[in-house]
């Protein structure tokens, strides 16, 4: 009996460039190409032949070897475009591999968006067979748990109605109830907890747990450290197509934070690689303390500060500039916005401007934390959530809290906030006053 | 959760890049095959929603084109119909063309139809372009409701040949398919495919008997002219129903080999390019 649920093998894929992004081939592209290939042949000099040799390819994936054992849930994490994505449509048999090999032992479930194949036009329910049956189910299967499909989307009452009347929180609703009830003994998951609110993606992780419990293996990419750190004992790094580390989750994630952030305390970005959105684009990025100098390190006592400059590029409403702070195991300390105080939320026409967020000091524990920073708009997320800075609060003030709480060092809380104690007599024959 | 995961025993399922020619992997189409069928069924849901006359105009469009047919073809024109009422002549032959023009239209459209499944999910890609051709079959079997009617209102019987329509319809089935899996996977690449389809429809229709006889095409010219599977199936429809020359006549065995080499080499070259439609469509 082998324990090994799947297993690759140098495994590489080659993306013509501008091949698999939209872009298609016309004839007359075709012929243009055959053409001009055939010139070359006739110019054919092997000693420049071999210098470059696929000018136009590029490799997403190369020579990954792995092996996952069965009941392992495994994180894949990386910046995009190091090739999650590909290793998941390769294992699913979406694509197929350039060269190398890959071995799954077992029903495989691949999920890279939830709501594959819904139509806008038929109800909950009807979608409910198409979409499960597009995964993979069977007729039966889908008939003996759709009930409990509709209970956890909790939409009983408009599964007859057809989905484009739905709210797009009701759609992932429906849409994840159905991929939740999937139950493969290998699950692909790309990046699908990234939509719907809050609570339901708790709950989402949650089904997904369960999953991992009954000895499931699955394969989970994300951009949520804090998902992948909660959900996956083992994590793998994948950067430039290739396998960059493989091993504890808490390790990989760590290492991951710390090498994709700058930290000289400042970033800035150059236009065309800006993060945007139709309404805004990042320009820059900076953590300044108390005596206004740009800094990665701080004292557990002293406000920091968080310069985020920006561009609106269209109007909107409710454009929100939000923070997030995470800790490099990935676990979110805080999030917040610009319009958390109400009033903020001034109308900001087109040109550049300048929000500061102040995180006051004796708040953090001492430690290192990254900054995250999202721009929020009317339609919901405009550019998502992603590690900017890091930075690093340190004990350096005689005066904080720090120098008397010396369990810190005992109870690593992500935050050691500076507390108001009291203490009073409360048995009742006691003097009033001490 | 019990009696849930079809484990039998570690299947195990090897990924490789695959070399030269590979055979069409009919069997995982068969264990796909209630994809196959929900894939037909939304189809058919979505085809009407929202229209006021619903599945009305499956009747409607060959139809009036009947109607239209006569008027120009039969009335103006003094085409010959060999004896038999204008309207059921061209009616008996728009059925079949009608239902290979549009099964073929979709079945070339499928694929980028459907690209946002094949960029996200596992299936064999054949299912895509079957259920389009599939799906046609329901306005097929409507349209030919209404032949019935008509040709009793015309008195006409059909011969014992009748017996031979599911072949011809198995052979309608095969041309479209055939010929929709070269033009399905080639728009995947070659978005001209696109523009070229209503042209080759003009082209294709007036190389099939449907508003004419095919006794008005010279005999030198019969053998050429019956490489088009649709000449021996229009001509097995009108032998078959109306009693009008024979379902095997001189054309039919070519019509019938065309259509099976559509097919076979229609699947081949599916199957040969499918390995790149995620990375392309």
């Amino acid at each position: 009996m082998n324990d090994v649920a799947v297993r690759t093998e140098n495994l590489g894929k080659l993306y013509r460039i501008g091949e698999h992004k939209g872009r298609y081939n016309t004839l007359r592209d075709t012929i243009e190409n055959t053409l001009s290939a055939a010139l070359r042949r006739l110019r054919y000099n092997p000693e420049t032949s071999n210098l470059n040799p696929q000018p136009n390819h590029i490799w997403a994936l190369k020579g990954v070897s792995l092996g996952i054992k069965r009941g392992e849930v495994v994180g894949i994490i990386g910046r995009n475009g190091a090739g999650k994505t590909t290793l998941l449509k390769i294992l699913s048999r979406i694509t197929e591999p350039t060269e190398g090999w890959a071995e799954i032992r077992g029903r495989v479930g691949s999920l890279l968006e939830v709501g594959t194949g819904f139509h806008p036009e038929l109800t909950g329910r009807e979608n409910t067979y198409l979409n499960g049956a597009i995964l993979g189910m069977k007729k039966v299967e889908v008939d003996r748990k759709f009930d409990e499909i509709v209970a956890f989307s909790e939409i009983e009452k408009f599964i007859d109605t057809p989905v484009k009347r739905y709210s797009s929180g009701m759609y992932v609703r429906l849409a994840f109830a159905v991929a939740a009830h999937l139950q493969p003994e290998i699950l692909l998951v790309d990046e699908v907890l990234a939509v719907g609110d809050a609570a339901f993606q708790k709950k989402c992780l949650g089904k997904m747990g369960d999953v991992a419990g009954e000895g499931r293996t699955i394969l989970f990419v994300s951009h949520q450290m804090g998902a992948v750190g909660q959900l996956c004992q083992r994590t793998i790094l994948l950067d430039d197509g290739t396998i960059k580390k493989d091993g504890h989750s808490k390790d990989v994630i760590a290492s991951y934070l710390m090498e994709s952030t700058p930290q000289s305390g400042t970033v800035e970005w150059k236009r065309e690689a800006a993060p945007k959105c139709n309404e805004a684009m990042l320009l820059g990025v900076k953590t300044v303390n108390s005596a206004g100098r740009v800094t990665t390190h701080f004292s557990s006592t002293e406000n920091i500060s968080v310069e985020i400059t920006y561009e609106v590029l269209k109007y909107d409403r409710l454009l929100t500039i939000w923070i997030r702070l995470s800790t490099p195991e990935g676990v979110d300390v805080f999030a917040g916005h610009n319009g958390d105080i109400w009033g903020n939320l001034d109308a900001r026409p087109k040109g550049v401007y300048k929000t500061r967020c102040i995180i006051p000091g004796n708040l953090l524990n001492i430690g290192k934390y990254i900054i995250n920073v999202a721009v929020g708009t009317t339609a919901g997320v405009g550019i998502p959530s992603g590690p900017v800075l890091f930075i690093e609060v340190s004990n350096t003030d005689k005066s904080s809290h720090y120098d008397y709480n010396y369990t810190f060092q005992y109870v690593r809380g992500v935050v050691s906030p500076k507390l108001d104690w009291e203490i009073q007599r409360a048995d009742q024959d006691a003097p009033s006053n001490l | 959760m019990a009696g849930m995961s079809c484990s039998k025993e570690a299947s195990v399922l090897l990924i490789k890049p695959s070399r030269g020619w590979v055979l069409p992997q009919l069997r995982d189409v068969w264990a796909y095959r209630e994809l196959l069928y929900f894939l037909v069924w939304r189809d058919l849901k979505v085809r009407y929603k929202q229209t006021v006359l619903g599945v009305l105009w499956a009747i409607i469009q060959p139809f009036f084109l009947m109607v239209v047919f006569t008027i120009f073809f039969g009335k103006l024109g003094k085409i010959p119909s060999e004896g038999i009422p204008y309207p059921v002549f061209a009616y008996v032959a728009l059925i079949p063309w009608s239902y290979f023009a549009q099964s073929l239209n979709a079945c070339s459209e499928s694929l980028v139809g459907n690209s946002h499944l094949i960029t996200k999910v596992y299936f064999p890609r054949l299912i895509i372009p079957i259920s389009s051709v599939l799906s046609g079959l329901v306005n097929f079997g409507i349209s030919f409701g209404i032949l019935l009617a008509m040709m009793f209102y015309y008195r006409i019987t059909p011969s014992l040949e009748a017996l031979f329509l599911p072949i011809l319809v198995l052979m309608v089935l095969a041309t479209a398919l055939g010929s929709g899996l070269w033009l399905s996977a080639l728009n995947v690449q070659y978005r001209d495919i696109r523009y070229a389809i209503s042209f080759l429809m003009q082209f294709w229709f007036f190389a099939t008997p449907v508003v004419y006889p095919s006794s008005l095409v010279p005999g030198i010219w019969r053998f050429l002219y019956s490489m088009n599977p649709m000449v021996g199936v229009v001509e097995g429809f009108r032998g078959a129903l109306l009693g009008k020359g024979h379902v095997m006549g001189d054309t039919f065995l070519v019509s019938v080999t065309v259509a099976a080499c559509l097919l076979i080499t229609g699947t081949l070259y599916f199957r040969q390019v499918e390995k790149r439609f995620a990375d392309v469509v």
